[in-house]
């Protein structure tokens, strides 16, 4: 089985999950910014992390033969903090590195004035640089969250069908499915989807458009989310190509809207750069 | 990574790959959005989508020749970059920097433990300008991490009769046989090379595949 996943914040995980998620099938991976469950302080911080999005963490997901990618934007949650909505100024020169494959994650967390702001600029910048966007759809107040997201997205320069909402569910995805946009669904340990519910869903609404992910963080969660969903789906009667479409075809169709997706990945062993993370020799 | 170790003029002569004209017709061909950077800045960023990831360094390393970048702007695209960007950088000082005023840089990538910045770093600038104590952490670093010491630019120079670079190795060989660990091949290459009898001008060979696995890895 091959997987894409397109929504997972390696930086919090470790090689033991790269090792993992090889096993199970993953082979490419999107990584959106985030917040770091300690708020930052300055756009200097952010700054650190969209390098390390950019050099460090697709270099170790290299190790282990996954292709790394990444999204970035200032999050919902810190759009509130003045002090880091500098980093929206910053944000035009990393929009335009190869490795960027979406604007993201952008959306709305309470609600408030300054996250409508944050995600109405981060949406014309995905506008300008011809980047799709991966909206994030709010934890509280879900379905008024997604409303408001697709009014947003409505009266943005971005079509729908270049924009993610994602952390779907029951609740939200009949609404979402009918403005255009794509589909996202995170399949947690307890929140947000689980495996079964995410087949009645793909059996109600079917898979076109569908995105599949593990959002794993530093939270609660499991980047092999994924791959259980696949099992469920071929254990509910779900062919192979249902499976591929769903976990591969489809982020690969979304994330190339960017024209920067590049699957081609060094298999770990043949690289003559050897690795100063696996301890080969130990 | 060889042909971004070419000069411009040899890499334009090669007819096996895009022209140094072609190249920037092509790059000239896609102007895009300027935004808060410098339209060749901008270029080296897209280098890799708009030249393919095979000719990627190359064409970064020329953008900095052709735009005869000086050591703020050298220090700008390496400080604003990616790994990817930042590697042509260290490719191109040779080349742009006389002195050793960007050695910062060099010490920047080796402070790393992504060995495709170090490959790069310890190539004929290093050779050039690198203290000793530094250039010697950073061939024992390539030892470490499994970068082929053939990436070491003018190790047979550098390494001829340095007594303290063979004690180092001499040291590190007896702390891998104790922990009953495989000593690299390269170790044993690097340590012939730094006998006073060793011919300093020779060439190194060809890399040796079993030399270049890495030993304790996770340097931090």
């Amino acid at each position: 089985m091959r997987i894409f996943d397109p929504h997972i914040h390696m930086t919090s995980r470790t090689t033991d999950d790269y090792e993992a998620m090889h096993t199970a099938g993953v082979r490419a991976v999107v990584e959106p910014s985030f917040w770091l469950g300690q708020p930052r302080t300055s756009p200097a911080s952010f700054l650190d992390y969209f390098d390390s999005l950019l050099g460090w963490e697709p270099f170790r997901a290299a190790q282990y033969g996954i292709a790394h990618h990444c999204a970035l934007a200032l999050n919902p949650k810190e759009a509130n903090d003045p002090r880091c909505a500098g980093v929206l100024d910053e944000l035009p020169r990393y929009l335009v590195k190869d490795h960027v494959v979406a604007v993201g994650e952008i959306g709305y967390d309470s609600m408030t004035p300054a996250e409508d702001t944050a995600l109405a600029a981060q949406l014309q910048l995905a506008a300008d640089h011809e980047l799709p966007a991966l909206v994030h759809t709010p934890h509280r107040d879900k379905l008024a969250g997604l409303r408001r997201t697709l009014d947003v997205v409505r009266e943005s320069a971005l079509p729908p069908d270049h924009v993610l909402v994602d952390h779907l569910n029951e609740t939200t995805v009949k609404e979402a499915k009918d403005s255009g946009c794509w589909l996202g669904f995170s399949v947690y340990p307890d929140t947000k989807m689980d495996e079964e519910r995410m087949v009645a869903v793909l059996r109600a609404y079917g898979l076109e458009k569908v995105l599949v992910n593990s959002a794993a963080d530093w939270g609660r969660s499991d980047p092999l989310k994924t791959r259980l969903v696949g099992d469920a789906l071929l254990a509910a009667g779900f062919t192979e190509d249902d499976v591929e479409q769903v976990l591969w075809h489809n982020p690969v169709a979304f994330y190339a809207l960017s024209g920067r997706l590049d699957l081609d990945i060094a298999s770990p062993d043949a690289t003559h750069e050897g690795n100063s993370i696996l301890r080969g020799g130990e | 990574m060889n042909q971004a170790h070419r000069t411009p003029s040899t890499a334009e002569s090669e007819t096996a790959r895009p022209s140094l004209a072609d190249l920037r017709a092509r790059l000239a061909a896609h102007p895009g959005i300027h935004g808060p950077i410098s339209v060749w800045e901008l270029r080296i960023a897209e280098a890799g989508r708009r030249c393919g990831p095979e000719y990627a360094d190359a064409a970064r390393v020329l953008l900095l020749y052709a735009a005869r970048a000086d050591l703020d702007a050298l220090a700008r695209v390496y400080r604003q970059g990616t790994a990817a960007e930042r590697r042509a950088v260290l490719h191109a000082l040779p080349h742009l920097v006389a002195g050793p005023d960007a050695l910062s840089l060099v010490e920047d990538a080796l402070r790393t433990n992504d060995t495709r910045l170090v490959a790069a770093a310890v190539g004929p600038y290093a050779a050039r300008h690198l203290d000793p104590h530094n250039w010697r952490h950073a061939v024992l670093k390539c030892l470490f991490t499994g970068v082929p010491v053939d990436e070491v630019a003018e190790l047979p120079r550098r390494a001829h009769a340095d007594a303290e670079l063979a004690r180092m190795l001499g040291d590190y060989a007896h702390e891998r046989t104790t922990a009953g660990r495989p000593v690299p091949e390269d170790l044993h290459r690097v340590l012939t090379l730094t006998e006073p009898t060793a011919t300093p001008t020779g060439t190194s060979g060809p890399s040796r595949t079993s030399g270049t696995s890495g030993t304790s890895g996770k340097e931090s």
